[in-house]
């Protein structure tokens, strides 16, 4: 099943990636991230005393602001267009209203990144505190900023790293894009988005380095980097679909993980006064 | 939960309550082991589902879901809107999920719960990815006028799986919708039918008498539990509070996945583990099918 893609690549090549990490001063970690034309700077602050309401104090609480790159409210809009188009001014209020009580799209992006990053720490060590990821995105290469997700993951666990926030494993994060052929291409870019008919986003453990016996890092007989962390659709595909994403994406994730590890590795051994 | 085998060796003297609410993922996981959950279910579980459509006699279509003890009420009103530009033979649907202080003793009045913008989204995606609604259904004049359907759907109580129920209940009252009756009046524009003068045939009828819309491949949702090896199916918001790794899949009646939803947590999903949540939510697909079609039945023999 051979496609041509606008840019050139395969059907399994990922846009150029480029990781920095401490690029911003004050912060106690920060990392950008991109791929292509996307680009997300992540910050870290903390742990710092305290955790939120609601929050087991036993653990390290992990809140996670997301900021978008314009201010507009998406998808929300269109409706409110919709009413002004009919005069319907009385039904505005409600909107409004709703648009007031449901905030934005970035509330779900927060959660799934806040789940995603309490996967990969290790939460124990720092009880009753509270680490603060603020996402900025600084270049959106996507129609909607829920493709960013992938990137922002990778930002805020470069970050992490940077800010030397103990983890158990990184996670690497990818976009999986379903054609109405049935072909799966891998990190679209905002033309290909369009043409699609499903996205699948999935976050996989990279593969850990340590002397730890092979038995002891499998599960079920599948290496531990093959498991799920985190995994988001939207769009209609069969089941056999989705399995044939998970497979490019693993693929696909081996070598984004190498990456992460290339790039987080020299500053590691060369930096460590910054520790203090 | 640090000292496991304290609590083992505790477990033998202390009484099963004291148990309960002091180890209590010690609790959960000797039940796990016999492959039984405390209220009794086996791990795969649902609890009682049951459906009422027409719950608020107001709204144009309206059903009330539960599942154990996790109630939903879903109502749709429906108003006539000019379509948009660029898909002038269509319809609109607008989803609105509220969780209000009442469901939950973790929702703060003035504060809504980090579930909402969750379940809202994947609520109105897996009702438009499904095709469940056939949105040119929804227009009346090309280019003029359509309806616009406002689904919302209230949280009574939230026992665990609020997203499966909230689904369910979206989708029973959209079963349930009559779209209302209208005509074009002198002017151009779209009014609504009243009963008494729906004889009346002078007008031009766009849409004559009340209809119900077709619906095509309907989706259905299960919540699991992943915590070690074990896969609960629909739990309990204490089973939830306890055992945090969530997966929630998405399936419609003609076995597509509209949606595999898991947001990270500690435990990691392998593929068996994927496989097995699909596996027990075709399952659950063919049980809600049969519920929601006797709901229904049972709706149409009371009007009769």
């Amino acid at each position: 099943m051979e496609i041509d893609r606008v840019d050139g690549r395969t059907a399994n090549q990922l846009r150029p990636l480029a990781c920095s990490r401490s690029v911003l001063n004050r912060a106690h970690g920060s990392a950008s991230w991109s791929q292509g034309d996307t680009k997300v700077l992540a910050g870290v602050y903390g742990p710092k005393a305290g955790t939120k309401k609601n929050e087991n104090p036993e653990k390290t609480c992990i809140e996670v602001i997301w900021k978008p790159c314009t201010g507009q409210i998406g998808g929300t809009i269109k409706p409110l267009v919709a009413l002004f188009l009919t005069n319907k001014f009385d039904g505005i209020w409600d909107i409004i209203f709703t648009l007031k009580l449901k905030g934005n799209p970035e509330k779900e992006y927060e959660m799934i990144v806040k789940r995603t990053l309490q996967s990969i720490c290790i939460l124990t060590i720092h009880p009753n505190t509270t680490i603060s990821v603020i996402v900025q995105v600084v270049s959106d290469d996507g129609s909607v900023s829920f493709m960013l997700l992938p990137c922002a993951i990778n930002a805020a666990c470069a970050a992490l790293v940077d800010a030397g926030i103990p983890l158990k494993h990184l996670a690497v994060a990818i976009c999986c894009c379903l054609a109405e052929s049935g072909y799966v291409i891998l990190d679209p870019t905002k033309l290909e988005e369009q043409k699609m008919k499903a996205f699948t986003y999935l976050v996989f453990p990279n593969s850990i380095l340590s002397g730890l016996t092979e038995g002891s890092l499998k599960m079920e007989g599948e290496p531990m980097e093959h498991a799920i962390i985190t995994s988001v659709t939207r769009g209609a595909m069969s089941v056999d679909d989705y399995l044939h994403c998970l497979e490019r994406g693993r693929a696909a994730s081996a070598k984004m993980s190498a990456f992460l590890r290339r790039s987080l590795q020299p500053q590691v051994s060369t930096d460590s006064s910054k520790a203090g | 939960m640090g000292l496991p085998d304290a609590s083992g060796d505790l477990s033998l003297e202390m009484e099963v309550d004291a148990f309960r609410r002091l180890f209590p993922l010690r609790f959960y996981e000797r039940h796990l082991a016999e492959s039984i959950r405390p209220d009794g279910r086996p791990l795969g579980s649902a609890r009682e589902t049951s459906i009422a459509p027409g719950a608020v006699a107001s709204a144009d279509g309206s059903a009330l879901a539960k599942i154990g003890s996790t109630t939903m009420l879903a109502a749709i009103k429906m108003e006539v809107m000019t379509p948009t530009i660029e898909l002038p033979d269509e319809g609109c649907i607008a989803v609105d999920f509220h969780m209000p202080p009442i469901c939950s003793p973790i929702v703060r009045p003035g504060r809504p719960s980090e579930a909402v913008p969750v379940v809202s989204t994947t609520l109105s995606d897996s009702i438009s990815s499904s095709g469940m609604i056939n949105l040119k259904e929804l227009s009346l004049v090309s280019g003029k006028a359509a309806w616009m359907a406002y689904l919302d759907i209230y949280c009574l109580d939230a026992d665990g799986a609020p997203f499966d129920a909230a689904l369910l209940s979206a989708v029973a009252a959209c079963s349930h919708l009559q779209i209302p009756a209208v005509s074009l009046n002198d002017d151009g524009k779209i009014v609504v039918v009243s009963e008494e003068d729906g004889g009346k045939l002078d007008k031009e009828h766009v849409n004559r008498e009340k209809r119900k819309l077709t619906l095509r491949s309907i989706p259905f949702s299960l919540t699991c539990i992943l915590h070690k090896n074990y896969i609960l199916a629909d739990p309990t918001a204490q089973e939830e509070s306890i055992m945090e790794t969530v997966v929630t899949v998405v399936l419609d009646s003609s076995s597509h996945l509209i949606s595999l939803y898991k947001p990270g947590r500690a435990v990691l999903a392998s593929t068996s583990a994927v496989q097995d949540c699909i596996a027990l939510t075709r399952q659950r697909v063919r049980e809600l099918l049969k519920i929601l079609d006797e709901a229904n039945s049972s709706m149409e023999v009371d009007k009769v």
